[in-house]
């Protein structure tokens, strides 16, 4: 009886701002954290835009340093805590619940509440720049004693990050209890689809490591005002100890980044080739292989602070160990393809794209693996080229291909094929024309974060901010065919992809407001 | 409105790789080295790239051959298999064997890399907020090497040199074919010593002592920049190394000792304030200008201005006393440790009488050396 009051109780959910401020419904708040994901990219990427135009060619034009470094510093944590981490937990609102046949999350609540921080930590970053002094300028990785130097905004930066860790921890602490406890019946772990074990194994590794990036920069605040000196050599501390507890947050963090994206591409992959994921099994162990290795390979972030050989070794090694289970992945991806009945949609596009480019990403991740060839590369171009290559050609193109393959069943109508493709091509295309001369730039000697370089460096950076620009434009493009799809297009139907086995696909298009509110028996 | 063409994609991929002409003016690699430990990263550099190359070829040749083989649209039915043990036990443990052939070679330039034992000479390199600051160890003889390219450069108010952001007043110099242990720290916060020809990039980190080692092959200035991000000019901190054969490398030594006794001898004399002036403003140029900027109005937030600021225009021992002890906590240097009594009397006077500070007095370079005294 309860089921049935609360059920007629949700149908008259308040409209206008009221429901997406007080809902708790999965769907909304999974649309919730996609807008605001995609917001933060076109802002986030808009300041790409100005660091392009500023190093368009040598001298300074537009920017005075101070602000380029704040530019820099800015576009990687907004990026990377604003557009990637929420696009990634609003494909788990919506999909989770979806592909385990789950009526919601397990902490609706608790939902609601993990979203709605984002945006006030998002107003505090945007704000910062309008701070005196403006906004934090030591780098999205922070490193002290320079960020020890700066003014205000340096508080509200940690103030903002304070705020999205405790966002992400909720999000994925509610992700975590809705894998395990909330599953059809009959849907045994190993049944799950890859999409939701990225996803459980990413949770993990956010509830492990965003409380040891909280405690650093709790410590940095107070080194900046409680007089103590963990990171200050005068004090009796040690800078390079921030950056090993850093990095214990920081190389988990590109895992957390790139897992989910494994998950969206191993559920595109099959529906468009039309075959089941080959070596599932290999595939589970190979997520969590990375996921564990991903713990004691951090120092390979710091080959050049001066370590012993013995740790440059030991870094160097583990981390030429993820090689190993990437590298299943991608065999397996190609497997899947091979004998299938391949057709070429959107989102497989963006797939096979990223499947390409994330392998290119993770050749360079060997190479600066090498201690003494990061050691000629650490904290160049080359590094700028590779986490590129690893977070947009992954990670962000992964999130694109994802709404693609998932808009259909979100909205209902199917979108437009032609402009899609041709958002593909543009992206595609453009991004490679702004991030692989930055190998060369990288190899050349040129450094990253700096806001003029030398004239030998010229000819790639004019390449690299012309490919920027357009791959700014093209993302234009993607917003007005999302919004295109939105508001109309053809009936998508219950399953448009016809090799898509998928629970959600079960669901009319778009799902209703509670689905699965009776869970689909699997032991069948 | 069609997506682009596949075929024109491709065709204008190939005429781009396929003009070596229109690359050859394009830097692709790493610089040439100059030291056999960089001759060493290059080659390890060379064979990772190969293997990596052949490895996307096996990957990507059977994905390919797929995508256009298996195609929905020519009729390709779906087979069924989805698992293959031998298959997935192969592709685990030859990765790993091809990792232990990348690790042997490479752990033996690490182990090469970090033996700095039995150096010929020592020199300790500072970093500081933005120059750095070489001091030859037993040889009594230091100096601060700062960015030399002139503003109006930077500002597009003067066509760019050769080596725009790569050039510095006083480079370091170095012995050809000698073990060179450099010692490295920072001051205030991390910086990198960079020669990319010399395969070394090693943090400065303030407080603590790191080390490197360079034996050079040739002759010839070799060209580097801080490579960690260091607060505003981070870009505008570059390093050049001088190489020279061991019998020149004496005589420039030698030569050093003599201007060092020369300037020691000509602070002793009283100079007219025009003449402190007009060397205080190549001083003001090369140390304060990045902060205070050329107007001395300083940034506002970020530096405080010089024109019309109270201590500039109170008595000159406070001003001084400014200059050479700096101010903890703030990006402003003790620069008694950085300049001569002469650079610094010299920069007190201009900044006393310029822009809008008409003091008109000064600070003779012996008001410098009796500080210093009292320090000691």
């Amino acid at each position: 009886m309860e089921s049935t009051m609360t059920a007629v109780h949700h149908e008259e959910h308040p409209s206008g701002l009221a429901r997406w401020l007080t809902t708790t419904n999965h769907k909304d708040i999974g649309t919730l954290y996609l807008w605001f994901s995609f917001a933060m990219f076109l802002f986030a990427g808009s300041l790409a835009m100005l660091i392009r135009a500023e190093l368009f060619q040598p001298g300074l034009q537009l920017l005075s340093p101070a602000v380029f470094n704040q530019l820099t510093a800015l576009h990687g944590l907004i990026m990377i805590f604003g557009a990637i981490m929420p696009a990634f937990v609003g494909f788990a609102n919506w999909q989770v619940p979806l592909m385990i046949g789950a009526p919601d999350m397990a902490f609706p609540r608790l939902n609601n509440w993990s979203f709605w921080l984002l945006p006030a930590a998002a107003t505090l970053l945007i704000a910062s720049f309008f701070a005196p002094g403006g906004a934090m300028a030591a780098g999205w990785t922070m490193y002290p004693p320079l960020f020890i130097q700066g003014g205000i905004s340096y508080d509200m930066t940690i103030l903002a990050i304070h705020i999205l860790g405790l966002s992400s921890i909720m999000g994925a602490i509610n992700i975590v209890t809705t894998i395990l406890n909330l599953r059809a019946p009959g849907m045994k772990l190993m049944m799950m689809p890859l999409f939701v074990w990225t996803w459980l194994i990413t949770a993990y590794l956010l509830v492990a490591v965003m409380p040891v990036l909280a405690s650093v920069i709790t410590m940095l605040l107070t080194d900046r005002h409680f007089g103590t000196h963990f990171f200050s050599a005068a004090g009796g501390g040690d800078p390079v100890m921030f950056q090993h507890i850093f990095w214990f947050f920081g190389h988990p963090e590109v895992y957390i980044m790139i897992l989910p994206a494994f998950g969206i591409i191993s559920t595109i992959i099959p529906t468009f080739a039309r075959k089941k994921l080959f070596g599932y099994t290999s595939m589970v162990y190979a997520v969590a292989s990375i996921a564990l290795l991903s713990f004691i390979v951090w120092a390979h972030h710091m080959f050049t602070t001066g370590m012993p050989v013995a740790g440059q070794l030991f870094f160097m090694y583990s981390t030429m160990l993820i090689a190993i289970p990437t590298g299943v992945k991608v065999f397996n991806w190609v497997a899947t393809l091979w004998r299938g009945s391949i057709s070429f949609e959107t989102p497989m596009l963006f797939a096979l794209a990223v499947v390409c480019l994330f392998t290119i990403g993770g050749f360079s991740g060997l190479v600066l693996a090498l201690v003494p060839v990061d050691i000629q590369l650490q904290d160049t171009y080359y590094v700028v080229a590779h986490f590129h290559y690893v977070l947009f050609s992954g990670a962000a193109m992964s999130i694109m291909g994802g709404v693609y393959y998932w808009l259909p069943k979100w909205t209902g109508h199917m979108y437009d094929e032609t402009l899609g493709k041709w958002h593909f091509w543009l992206t595609a295309v453009a991004f490679n024309v702004t991030f692989f001369p930055m190998h060369f730039l990288g190899l050349a000697g040129m450094p990253r974060r700096i806001p003029d370089y030398a004239l030998q460096f010229a000819d790639f950076n004019r390449i690299a901010s012309v490919g920027a620009f357009v791959l700014g434009l093209a993302q234009l493009l993607f917003l007005y065919v999302v919004v295109k799809c939105i508001r109309g297009g053809f009936a998508a139907g219950e399953r448009p992809w016809d090799g898509a086995d998928t629970l959600e696909w079960t669901l009319t298009s778009p799902p209703p407001y509670h689905s699965f509110t009776t869970p689909p028996n699997l032991s069948k | 409105m069609r997506p682009p063409s596949l075929r024109i994609l491709l065709a204008s991929l190939v005429v781009g790789i396929a003009s070596p002409m229109a690359w050859a003016e394009y830097a692709l690699n790493l610089p040439a080295p100059a030291t056999d430990i960089a001759r060493r990263i290059y080659d390890l550099h060379t064979l990772i790239l190969w293997i990596c190359g052949g490895i996307f070829l096996v990957v990507f040749i059977p994905m390919f051959y797929a995508l256009w083989r298996h195609r929905k649209s020519v009729g390709h039915e779906a087979h069924r298999f989805h698992e293959h043990t031998l298959l997935e036990w192969a592709w685990t443990v030859v990765p790993f064997f091809i990792l232990i052939g990348m690790a042997v070679p490479t752990t033996a330039v690490v182990i090469s890399m970090k033996d700095t034992s039995a150096p010929d000479m020592t020199i300790k390199v500072t970093g500081r907020q933005w120059k750095w600051e070489y001091e030859y160890l037993g040889a009594d003889l230091k100096f601060i090497s700062n960015l030399a390219t002139p503003q109006e450069q930077l500002e597009q108010q003067a066509p760019k040199g050769e080596h725009y952001l790569l050039e510095v007043d006083r480079p370091l110099v170095i012995p050809t074919g000698k073990k060179i242990r450099f010692v490295i720290t920072a001051e205030d916060v991390i910086h990198s010593w960079w020669v990319p020809a010399f395969g070394v990039k090693q943090d400065a980190v303030p407080g603590f002592v790191r080390d490197a080692w360079v034996k050079v092959d040739q002759p010839g200035t070799y060209r580097g920049q801080c490579a960690e991000l260091c607060g505003v000019r981070h870009g505008y901190m570059p390093i050049v190394v001088e190489a020279m054969p061991p019998d020149k490398y004496a005589e420039w030594m030698a030569a050093q000792k003599t201007l060092v006794a020369a300037a020691q001898a000509g602070a002793q004399r009283e100079y007219p304030l025009p003449e402190l002036i007009a060397m205080g403003e190549r001083v003001y140029m090369t140390n304060c200008v990045a902060c205070h900027q050329a107007n001395g109005a300083g940034i506002p937030g970020a530096f405080p201005a010089l024109n019309g600021s109270k201590l500039v225009n109170g008595p000159p021992a406070g001003h001084l006393d400014r200059v050479f002890h700096g101010k903890p906590g703030t990006a402003m240097q003790a620069f008694g440790g950085q300049l001569s009594d002469m650079d610094i009397a010299a920069v007190v006077s201009f900044e006393r009488n310029s822009w809008g500070n008409k003091m008109g007095d000064g600070v003779q370079p012996r008001d410098v050396a009796a500080l210093r005294r009292t320090e000691k």
